[in-house]
């Protein structure tokens, strides 16, 4: 049986589209020491570090070694997880095995990008096969694209609607002062912004920021001792994919398989009325309505809807990406870390002017590779 | 903390030269051949649950089984869903920015159970819609050299 663990701590730097100020070490121990002065601990508290990244971004293979001083992790037990953009919900489930296991008290994850130091879309593509794929993707915003058109087209959604997921989702990120894109938008202007790849027009998309993001997890015994209401995991589930893009078949997602086994684990049967909020990785505005289809929060093309009735927005029942999201912030290596640390931030009652009220349970995924996903549901009851 | 202002602090570009040779194995050489020699399209059928996919390859991921029989599939498809690309980025295949804009297409190939990503011949998004017939158009054969490329895009052949 796992040992029961909770989120006793984050940190995260402010994260913006270029840290000249900084090299890599210096933004990670940004975070770390912002996740250690929230949790009142000192690296000395620290049992193992758990680290992130995608290495193609920055061209570092041991970025771990790079970071070993900024990350804490000298003379620890250490290790570095790279799963694409899930990248961070990797760490943040590898923490949760290391003090789950029973072999660690606690564990600090991290994960960050530097995404001002190369091409990002060159970066991605390089993450695919090299003989059949390489030679027409365009990076994730292509990949996304293709799997937009097909979701907008099968059930009818319009431009407009996921426009205005676009606009909710900067107009959530102005409350965070972590975010990197506090755009106040119209619809008209996502719309009249350049249309990159068919359908994501340019402010569908999610921007490249350097960051980072470390979050302590805990064992019972040490999390119940917290200077902060623990966030307790109730699922950290990870569903991989096939390899090739052509392969994917977006009517038996890997979102949704993890969310059914997230679900069975944390007891929930009826996602809407049991969830609290959602911190989605939403790399594109569409995802904020096809992938909440996937949580079984709406059926099958409801999504537009529930943006139109505002059900998702901060005054909706089920708000979703209070921090502005992916598509206002995405240092990919920390994206999904930040997914998991916002969430906690809510359990906790420590989301400041984003917070939802009276949040008891909160669900967190993690999007990457050939769409692939890992869905974390964290509560505040053990 | 003071923030120095950016023009204080130093970048150091790097341009790394680092060719790599991907080993393409006894699956997708055959197809590659078959490509360049044939202009014909092979797929693999699981011996197991029947799937046919391509590239070819050697297990199917649905059943962990060999997949041990080559079929030929396409050269016409359908549309499965399609994009035009249209933003500006670096090609890691040749190091300078990839031409756009230009039509990318996953065409679910007649006898196979996947889809193949492309080129489309059409970048007008009002005259393409999923599920539109599409048909790979290849270079000659004297040009053809055992790659992707010796399918020099999808064309649209009509509903």
């Amino acid at each position: 049986m796992p040992k029961r663990v909770a989120i006793i701590g984050s940190g995260q730097t402010d994260h913006t589209s270029r840290r000249a100020d900084v090299n890599i070490p210096e933004l990670i121990k940004e975070a770390v020491d912002r996740a250690l002065v929230d949790a009142e601990l000192t690296i000395d508290d620290i049992d193992a570090v758990v680290i992130g990244n995608m290495e193609h971004f920055e061209g570092i293979n041991l970025s771990d070694m790079w970071a070993s001083e900024g990350s804490g992790a000298v003379m620890k037990p250490a290790m570095k997880i790279a799963t694409g953009g899930t990248t961070g919900a990797s760490v943040a489930a590898c923490a949760y095995y290391h003090c789950a296991s029973g072999l660690f008290d606690r564990v600090l994850a991290i994960g960050w990008e530097k995404l001002s130091e190369s091409d990002t879309t060159t970066g991605i593509i390089t993450a695919f096969d090299p003989i059949v794929e390489r030679l027409t993707l365009a990076g994730a915003v292509g990949g996304l694209a293709i799997e937009a058109n097909l979701y907008m087209t099968s059930y009818g959604i319009t431009q407009e609607q996921v426009a205005k997921a676009a606009v909710m989702a900067r107009k959530n990120a102005q409350r965070n002062p972590h975010a990197h894109l506090k755009l106040d938008l119209t619809v008209e202007q996502v719309l009249n912004s350049p249309m990159i790849a068919y359908p994501i027009h340019y402010l569908d998309m999610c921007p490249t920021s350097d960051g980072a993001c470390a979050v302590i997890f805990a064992s019972e015994d040490v999390a119940r001792k917290s200077a902060n209401p623990p966030a307790w995991v109730k699922a950290a589930v990870c569903r991989h994919n096939h390899p090739y893009i052509g392969d994917v078949d977006w009517r038996k997602s890997t979102l949704e398989s993890a969310a059914i086994e997230a679900y069975r684990l944390a007891g929930i049967t009826h996602p809407r009325r049991e969830l609290d909020v959602i911190e989605l990785y939403d790399p594109a505005s569409f995802a904020l309505l096809s992938w909440i289809e996937s949580l079984h929060i709406c059926g099958p093309g409801e999504g537009g809807k529930m943006i139109d009735t505002g059900a998702i927005t901060m005054e909706g029942d089920i708000p979703v990406n209070p921090s502005g999201g992916v598509i206002s912030t995405n240092p990919i290596g920390a994206t999904a870390l930040i997914r998991v640390a916002e969430a906690a931030l809510q359990i906790q009652g420590k989301a400041g002017a984003r917070q939802v009220e009276g949040v008891r349970t909160a669900l967190a995924t993690g999007f990457g590779g050939s769409y692939w996903s890992e869905v974390f549901i964290l509560g505040r009851a053990s | 903390m003071r923030r120095e202002k950016e023009k204080d602090y130093l970048y150091i570009t790097l341009h790394t030269e680092l060719p790599y040779r991907y080993s393409a194995g006894r699956y997708m050489s055959r197809f590659l051949t078959t490509l360049r020699d044939e202009a014909r399209i092979l797929a693999s059928r699981c011996t197991h649950c029947g799937t046919v996919l391509v590239p070819p390859r050697v297990v199917c991921g649905n059943c962990f089984a060999e997949m041990e029989e080559f079929v030929e599939v396409g050269p016409r498809g359908t549309l499965k869903t399609f994009s035009v690309i249209n933003f500006p980025f670096i090609d890691p295949f040749t190091g300078v920015q990839r031409p756009v804009p230009y039509g990318y297409a996953i065409v679910q190939l007649d006898g196979c159970d996947n889809g193949l990503p492309h080129f489309l011949d059409e970048i007008d998004v009002h005259k393409l819609r999923i599920g539109l017939r599409v048909e790979a158009v290849f270079k000659p054969q004297d040009e053809r050299e055992g790659a992707m490329t010796d399918i020099l895009h999808f064309r649209v052949i009509g509903d």
